[in-house]
């Protein structure tokens, strides 16, 4: 019985582990590799530790990497803006509508990932059912006109990234005691200082995993730079997907993903430990 | 507390109402009386578009391949991810560390990333792409979703109760199959949905993975261009009922047994693996 507790574990976890080993882990070593060769898709790939992948992938892209980081943060800034109001208000004030009013906020997310960004690029078009009635009866001036621009891309990104930042700070909204907001008040707190004081810290945690969370995805998305914005304004995505399936330069193509896995990770595991530093200010309840 | 409509419940209702907006557009773009190729304009109401919902053979097709394949992955993931979640959340062993943070790494690696080394992968090792090369792809992405979810639920649970159904004289197998599994149930539940939400809405790794074989997400990608059928906004219509109303029923158990609904919805994840990622991520 002893032999078999030790060794239990270990093939429990085999299969998966192995399954994320071949297909998770292998494929990523392989990228760093292919990332340092030279060829192309006829004669083959040689390893010939070929750094000036990183070099021009870099000079000729380091715009559109830049302007993915900065599309990634305009739009997790916005989700964090428009999320915090909205689940303070449903873990505070929902009563025992609670679950319902979180239920409609996550409805949209129902539909289809490229569906509902191609509904919302309906929305943004100049004579679709949204935009075109509103300047047909003069409320929007004739040149109006959204789609194709960064921020259309920024909205979109913003509508399909929202959950990712509503749903961890609605859990830690949710679990703050409601007598410590009350203990502020009758320690002659007003509203605005229990909020800054208690509420605030205590949902920081939350708002914090939300960033971690919705800037990775959303600065590696190409949907919604594809659908919404136009040849001006796309994202490093873009530019990997156009390097595998119409240059077929995969040395290259591999050494964008690798730049973008490794800021992207690191930039999650330096906030991670930023975090862990803070102490979390006792919000974890476990 | 006086029930009075405050400026952030109008707030929260207003955000509703934008978040649902181009949901509604598309589902009345489904009633759309088209006649052209382009279906942006409001022409009429019609029920055509659902009577020939299978008109367009290859559309059909493509909603067949992501349901097999969603079907498919969910089984495969279910089983292998639970087995590793209980791993995880019951035993204390060497490597567990690797094993937590492999999982970490997979739900927070961007999926181009994945994609794209994927791809890498199959054409080197000269595979072809198709079916089971998206099917291997999707089971990648999901198992750490399922497993997080299990690990979490097995967290809470009791190790005394099953030492007593050992105490009284129940084998391993009678042990799992009676007392542990009924216990980590809604746990498992959650991550099979989850993980057929994830698979049946992948775009980007069935994009890279996929070759020539055609899901539903792709085929609207390139139906973009030329002009989006009716039919798409019919299926999408469908679809949408069908998740959210599988996804309501789920809230209301859950909500019934006590619980935190969780939201098994979009791409967003069950609500306990939030708190999961919360507390790795401030660790």
């Amino acid at each position: 019985m002893a032999g078999r507790r030790r060794i239990a574990p270990y093939l429990m976890i085999l299969p998966g582990g192995l399954w994320l080993t071949v297909f998770f882990a292998a494929p990523l070593v392989l990228m760093v590799s292919l990332s340092l060769q030279t060829g192309n898709l006829v004669d083959g790939f040689r390893q010939t530790f070929h750094w000036q992948n990183y070099t021009e992938g870099l000079g000729a892209y380091g715009d559109t990497f830049a302007r993915s980081l900065w599309y990634g943060l305009l739009a997790t800034v916005a989700c964090m803006a428009l999320s915090y109001p909205a689940a303070y208000w449903i873990a505070f004030r929902g009563g025992h509508r609670k679950s319902a009013y979180l239920f409609l906020l996550l409805l949209p997310y129902f539909v289809s990932f490229v569906l509902r960004t191609v509904s919302w690029k309906l929305v943004l078009t100049d004579n679709g059912p949204v935009l075109g009635p509103l300047r047909d009866h003069g409320i929007l001036p004739q040149g109006f006109h959204v789609l194709d621009t960064g921020f259309a891309v920024v909205s979109g990104l913003t509508y399909n990234y929202l959950p990712f930042m509503v749903l961890p700070i609605y859990v830690a909204l949710e679990r703050i005691d409601p007598r410590l907001v009350e203990a502020a008040g009758d320690l002659y707190a007003s509203r605005a200082q229990a909020f800054g004081r208690v509420i605030l810290p205590l949902s920081l945690p939350g708002v914090l995993a939300g960033v971690v969370m919705t800037f990775a995805p959303v600065s590696a998305d190409y949907v919604n730079a594809e659908v919404l914005g136009g040849p001006r304004n796309t994202m490093i995505g873009n530019v990997i997907q156009s390097e595998y399936f119409d240059n077929s330069d995969y040395p290259v193509a591999s050494a964008l993903s690798f730049l973008l896995m490794a800021f992207l990770l690191l930039g999650v595991f330096a906030y991670a430990r930023a975090l862990g530093t803070r102490g979390v200010l006792g919000a974890e309840g476990r | 507390m006086p029930r009075k409509v405050s400026g952030l419940h109008v707030y929260t209702m207003l955000l509703i109402a934008w978040l649902l907006l181009p949901v509604a557009i598309m589902v009345m773009f489904g009633f759309n009386d088209v006649h052209g190729k382009q279906n942006f304009r409001w022409e009429g109401f019609t029920l055509r578009w659902y009577a020939r919902l299978l008109d367009k053979d290859d559309l059909t097709a493509a909603v067949v391949n992501s349901l097999t394949i969603a079907l498919a992955s969910t089984f495969v993931t279910t089983v292998v991810g639970t087995l590793a979640g209980l791993a995880l959340g019951r035993y204390r062993f060497r490597g567990e560390g690797v094993a937590g943070l492999l999982l970490f790494m997979a739900i927070c690696c961007p999926e181009i990333v994945m994609g794209a080394s994927l791809l890498s992968m199959f054409v080197t090792l000269g595979l072809p792409r198709g079916h089971l090369t998206i099917l291997a792809s999707h089971v990648m992405f999901s198992i750490a979703f399922v497993a997080v979810t299990v690990r979490a639920r097995v967290a809470g649970l009791d190790p005394a109760v099953e030492e007593a159904a050992q105490d009284l004289g129940a084998g391993p197998w009678t042990r799992f199959r009676l007392v542990t599994l009924p216990m980590i149930m809604p746990g498992v539940v959650a991550g099979a949905l989850l993980a057929f939400v994830l698979s049946i809405d992948d775009f980007v790794i069935t994009d890279f993975t996929g070759g020539a074989t055609v899901t539903f997400p792709l085929w609207i990608y390139g139906s973009t261009r030329t002009g989006m059928p009716p039919q798409v906004n019919v299926m999408g219509t469908l679809i949408f009922a069908a998740g959210a109303l599988a996804a309501a029923l789920a809230a209301r158990r859950t909500a019934r047994a006590g619980r935190l609904p969780g939201s098994t919805g979009g791409q967003s994840g069950d609500s306990s693996i939030v708190p999961k990622m919360t507390e790795e991520t401030s660790r």
